[in-house]
């Protein structure tokens, strides 16, 4: 039998059919849904008088949206609210499971599905969300649709597509004191390039991730678009096994024991073949910093901002207002935002608190710490991260997208930079004409008790 | 969904790398609960100035171009899921856009929104763009049944792929629901008997 990757597998056990010189009719297992891509998906299947047709198998949050003070009172803005409220509308009318505003389970999709153990193993998994990649950290094939997609599997749990290629991206050694997560996969996107995944989906293997925990696979596997990647994958593990053990939907008793077993069989063959490889040292990685307009183009912190005579390259320098050759070190920061698909788990907010504990915020900085469920929520103050946070004088906010897109009230003001901890940096992600730093939630904590950027790798023992 | 087969027309120079879904429609325009009116706002901030004046250095303004064919740098749509992206281009009037790389998603949703994306290799994009950037009268002609794009009066042409399967919808104005949902015997067979 011919070997198969990790990506074969999961993928081939959901073809229903194939239609000849065309696509596949792939089975999709968990359909997930927010308020800002699924309306017109539920026009047009009520357009069409076709019924949904596994409402069991979708579930439902608020998060792009919602704001993240008050969120007991209603919504101010005219079109969110109402946006907010098509979705309870359309949830309610189709049997949907829906965990809205305030709810204990609501969150950002790509954080509240997997801690409540929507998210497994072998699983495909969609949703109208292109960091849907994240849940890929769990070796489920999980990627980001369109609102065309959205109703085509609401009317058929179904969706037509066409195999993509396999990429796989291997780190093995040793990550430095202070490399996070964020930097590995900054890193990566910064080496390859943003379209090097474009038809491709992407198994990151090796020993670092082996030694990652779920909260650092999720925020690798989040990134994976930003270099093009459909989805990313990471061969699931004891790691994974016992993260999501005795969770709300996880199977429980015998079943979860089956489906360990079964889980065990997927990890990549050896000798499987990959369409594309890289291999990359751990030993090379260093905490990262963006300083242009796509994840791509990323340094270590301690580096210079290329130069490159690229018209479209030079239009990013400009409008980021950097010079090709200078250093971002003691680049004065304003605004600080730790939060988003990609980094609001519980171990981002450790992170932060452990660097923040017995400091203060520099007076110029205004840091938003945006948990990614209300969970997380709950868990950073019952573990007293909340404490941490008040005394030097951070504010945490409640669960929701918030700065990462600019489509709720928490905005970055025209001109100003924000080192961010979320996953784009594009012209305009945080607000009209506000300028995105990426980088980890350790950097992120860093410049908002400087006041800059500064070297982290010299701070840390 | 709005059949497509042919279209001669002349087209409209975007000539910048890496135009992601946020630059096409920012992510404030996405409220809405319909698909109507993202024409409007699509390249907004390139478009407007900050107090709402019209921004007369982006192409778009350009009174010596127009056309249904928007000719785009290379990786074209990336970034979010967004369909509006697509909506917003398609609501705008263009009915294919040209470039040497797509996104993935993107590409899918131009295709379900019976617009179509010719992609095409570096050479010739930039002799595309060279040439209409030095006569916006220069008209383009695609055409799905023969998968060619070519330059009106010159040698300039080129052939690009399409799933077949694709191409019969964008022929036909089919879409993929009309499919799937003729197939529910065969998907309730399939869950009936998953292995995993």
């Amino acid at each position: 039998m011919s070997k198969k990757t990790l990506f074969d597998k999961v993928w081939d056990s959901h073809v229903v059919s194939s239609i000849d010189d065309g696509p596949q009719i792939l089975y999709i297992d968990k359909h997930l849904i927010h308020e800002v891509t699924s309306p017109q998906a539920f026009n047009e299947l009520e357009d069409r008088g076709i019924p949904v047709f596994r409402p069991e198998q979708i579930l439902a949050t608020a998060d792009h949206n919602t704001p993240t003070l008050n969120q007991d009172q209603p919504i101010k803005d005219a079109l969110s609210r109402n946006q907010l409220e098509q979705l309870s509308k359309n949830c309610k009318k189709n049997n949907i499971t829906l965990y809205e505003l305030g709810h204990k389970y609501n969150g950002i999709v790509h954080v509240m599905a997997p801690e409540l153990g929507v998210t497994q193993p072998g699983l495909t998994m969609v949703c109208g969300d292109s960091h849907t990649s994240t849940h890929g950290a769990f070796g489920a094939i999980a990627f980001g649709v369109g609102t065309s997609q959205v109703a085509q599997v609401f009317a058929s749990q179904c969706l037509l597509l066409t195999k993509p290629k396999s990429l796989r991206v291997t780190v093995n050694g040793n990550l430095k004191n202070g490399v996070l997560p964020k930097d590995v996969i900054l890193y990566i996107i910064s080496k390859l390039g943003t379209n090097s995944g474009t038809g491709y989906f992407c198994e990151y293997a090796g020993n670092v991730f082996e030694n990652m925990s779920m909260e650092g696979r999720m925020t690798v596997c989040n990134m994976s678009i930003e270099m093009g990647a459909r989805g990313g994958m990471i061969a699931p593990d004891e790691t994974t096994f016992q993260y999501v053990k005795g969770r709300k939907f996880a199977p429980q008793g015998d079943d979860f024991d089956k489906k360990v077993a079964y889980w065990k069989t997927l990890p990549t063959d050896k000798n499987a073949l990959f369409d594309k490889e890289y291999y990359l040292d751990a030993e090379d990685i260093e905490p990262m910093i963006t300083y242009g307009t796509n994840p791509g183009m990323g340094i270590k912190i301690s580096e210079t901002i290329p130069v490159d005579e690229n018209p479209s390259f030079k239009k990013s320098l400009a409008y980021m207002n950097f010079e090709a050759g200078e250093s971002l070190i003691n680049k004065p920061i304003n605004f600080v935002f730790i939060g988003s698909c990609t980094n609001s788990r519980i171990e981002d907010f450790r992170v932060a608190a452990e660097f923040i504990k017995g400091k203060k915020k520099a007076k110029n900085v205004t840091a938003w710490l945006v948990p990614g469920s209300k969970q997380v929520e709950a868990q950073i103050i019952e573990e007293g991260l909340k404490t941490v946070f008040d005394e030097a004088g951070f504010e945490l906010r409640q669960p929701g997208c918030s700065a990462c897109l600019a489509m709720n009230d928490d905005k970055i003001p025209q001109g100003e930079y924000c080192v961010s901890t979320s996953n784009r940096n594009f012209e305009g992600r945080q607000g009209q004409g506000s300028r995105t730093i990426l980088a980890s939630p350790l950097v992120a904590a860093a410049t908002a008790v400087e006041g800059k950027i500064i070297d982290i790798t010299k701070h840390l023992n | 969904m709005e059949k497509f087969t042919a279209l001669k027309s002349t087209a409209i120079p975007l000539n910048i790398e890496n135009v992601d879904t946020d630059q096409i429609i920012p992510a404030r325009f996405l409220k809405a609960t319909d698909k109507k009116g993202f024409g409007d706002n699509v390249f907004r901030d390139w478009r407007y100035n900050k107090d709402g004046s019209e921004n007369s250095d982006f192409v778009l303004n350009d009174s010596k171009y127009s056309g249904s064919i928007l000719v785009a740098g290379d990786n074209f749509g990336c970034g979010s899921s967004r369909e509006h992206a697509a909506w917003g281009i398609v609501g705008f009037g263009f009915k294919v856009v040209v470039s040497s790389f797509f996104a993935d998603i993107f590409k899918g949703n131009a295709l379900n929104n019976g617009l179509l994306p010719v992609q095409v290799s570096k050479a010739f994009l930039s002799d595309l763009l060279q040439q209409i950037e030095s006569n916006p009268q220069t008209e383009l002609e695609v055409n799905l049944y023969n998968q060619t794009i070519s330059v009106k009066d010159s040698d300039l042409s080129e052939g690009f792929k399409i799933d077949a399967y694709k191409k019969t919808c964008m022929i036909n104005g089919y879409d993929d629901i009309d499919y799937l949902v003729n197939h529910k015997e065969q998907i309730e067979a399939f869950e009936a008997q998953k292995i995993y």
